[in-house]
């Protein structure tokens, strides 16, 4: 039967074509793009080298975009972890109108990110909801948009309310998943809420704590709908995420081989944080005994 | 679960969820007081008008063309998720049952496809739409998101096909069933729950992008929602209350779908998430 089985190898065809079309052969030629001066519509380009990929060293935009990036990663990463913890926290525990406020809590995820970050636009613009609020409380407007700390902070924290329900589900799946007695026990030993949730809660929730965060790095790096929708990268190059200078580059700057080279250096950092990332952890895993 | 009949306690919890609650909403409900009003309106954002205006709804759906980006969206998000979950299905199958050294070379290579996010491939991706002149039709955008779906789908039907016991497929083909009609008449028909997963990943994911769409559909005529809604937010004669209408009137499915659906989209994302 294995014989006729790999017959059936014929039917995964149609998605390695697909994959090889849209993906390898892009990956590839993107490599040789970025060792191009192509602007992205003429016929005529030069290989210039490895010119690119010395510049995205150089270049004040990109490394301006890239410190944004980590920010964006860890940021977001960080503040999703202590929310989502917290919220799951309190979302297994037992009280009126808890199901509504995790659907709540959840339903950003499924919204588009470009129509949230307009939404909080109206929150955060100068005279938006946030502004009011200063003004009737004596303070003066804030130029929320305008300057770079802020504005990279704000995006991180809408970012976080938006996508918080993702480690919140991971999270309320890994307590549920710890055996009730444990916690019983420790209550028995006379451990207090903190303790039982330093002790034994958190150590058990490790592996959901590797889930959320990779996904909630991932995810921070590769930034791009929030910001277009707020900032679009401005003022000047201020809070552009690689992600947005990709498109900036291409499309407001012409410099395609240029773009393509900070799309490596996407892929590239994406690649080794993750890497990084998952190597640190590997066999820290505490295990059911 | 409890039953609806048991009465939860009302505690400090109950306040606590209130106030995130309160937040989470914050964007949606001054996005709406905005929504209501017209530009001559120099109101709080945080009231509602005495006399809704429902003229910005009209005018995003008529002028703002959100009508004819729903209808876009719609059409991209079922063709690209309809392709997904056949292919995806029908890969996942050889995938899960033949374990040869050649499958798991074509499984693991499926899998670190994922680790290359889209936006880093942008450029040389639209040199090749360029190319096969795919640019700004529907022929064009659909396989692009059916590819960046496809990994994850084959991922999870692979591993879905391989909980199913190989006992089924060895009686039918005792029995005489070919490979492919036991996979037509004896796996298809307990797919079920890994497809609705698959249905819900890839078609909110088609649903809400910005990225590709951005780049990939560029006449006004073939905008999807995203795109229009992006629209109003440009330097170019920006209109915030028609914006905000129309920013309403998108999350407006996807909300009732989650809500009618909120037991397979949570486990369906905790799925996808996890694996």
């Amino acid at each position: 039967m294995e014989k006729d089985y790999a017959k059936a190898n014929i039917l995964y065809v149609p998605v390695l074509l697909i994959l090889a079309m849209y993906v390898v052969y892009p990956f590839f030629d993107g490599i040789r793009i970025a060792f191009t001066n192509w602007n992205g519509f003429s016929q005529k380009f030069k290989f210039v080298g490895a010119t690119n990929l010395i510049r995205l060293f150089a270049d004040g935009n990109v490394r301006i975009a890239f410190v944004n990036t980590l920010v964006y990663g860890f940021g977001s990463t960080l503040l999703q972890q202590i929310l989502g913890l917290a919220y799951a926290v309190l979302l297994t525990g037992d009280f009126r109108g808890r199901t509504v406020v995790r659907t709540i809590i959840y339903l950003p995820v499924l919204i588009s990110a470009l129509v949230m970050g307009a939404m909080w636009y109206y929150v955060v613009q100068y005279d938006g909801a946030l502004n009011e609020v200063l003004v009737l409380r004596g303070h003066s407007k804030v130029f929320w948009l305008s300057q770079r700390t802020t504005t990279v902070s704000l995006l991180v924290v809408i970012n976080t309310f938006q996508y918080v329900g993702v480690s919140m589900v991971i999270y309320i799946a890994g307590i549920q998943a710890i055996p009730g007695t444990y916690v019983e026990a420790a209550t028995v030993e006379g451990a207090g809420a903190w303790r039982r949730f330093g002790k034994i809660i958190l150590p058990l929730l490790f592996p959901a704590l590797l889930t959320s965060i990779t996904i909630n790095l991932i995810g921070g790096f590769k930034l791009f709908d929030i910001i277009m929708a707020l900032t679009a990268g401005g003022p000047g190059y201020t809070t552009h995420s690689l992600a947005t200078l990709i498109y900036s580059t291409y499309f407001g700057g012409q410099q395609a081989g240029f773009s393509a080279a900070i799309g490596l250096l996407l892929f590239v950092t994406i690649l080794f944080f993750t890497l990084v990332f998952n190597r640190f952890v590997r066999g820290r895993e505490v295990e059911y005994t | 679960m409890m039953s609806a009949h048991t009465r939860r306690p009302i505690s400090a919890k109950t306040f606590v969820g209130l106030v995130i609650v309160a937040v989470q909403l914050l964007p949606v409900y001054v996005t709406l007081t905005v929504a209501l009003k017209g530009q001559t309106d120099l109101s709080s954002v945080w009231v509602l008008p005495a006399a809704p205006l429902w003229d910005n709804f009209a005018q995003a759906l008529g002028a703002g063309k959100l009508a004819r980006a729903f209808m876009n969206t719609t059409i991209i998000t079922v063709a690209a998720t309809a392709l997904v979950v056949l292919l995806g299905a029908l890969a996942g199958y050889p995938l899960a049952r033949s374990r040869s050294r050649l499958n798991s070379v074509v499984l693991g290579f499926i899998l670190a496809i994922m680790m290359i996010p889209a936006l880093s491939l942008l450029v040389p991706l639209y040199v090749l739409m360029n190319r096969l002149r795919a640019i700004s039709t529907f022929q064009g955008i659909i396989p692009v998101h059916v590819a960046f779906n496809l990994p994850l789908t084959v991922f999870l039907f692979t591993n879905f096909i391989r909980s199913v016991p190989r006992e089924l497929d060895e009686a039918a083909f005792l029995d005489g069933c070919s490979v492919y009609s036991i996979f037509y008449r004896i796996m298809l028909p307990l797919l079920k729950p890994v497809t609705v997963t698959s249905v819900i990943l890839t078609s909110v994911a088609v649903w809400n992008d910005f990225q590709y769409s951005i780049y990939f559909l560029q006449k006004s005529e073939m905008r999807v929602i995203t795109l229009a809604i992006n629209g109003f937010f440009g330097i170019s004669g920006s209109n915030l209350h028609v914006g905000s209408a129309a920013a309403l009137l998108s999350i407006i499915p996807v909300t009732v779908l989650f809500l009618v659906l909120q037991r397979y989209f949570v486990s369906g994302m905790v799925a996808g998430a996890i694996k």
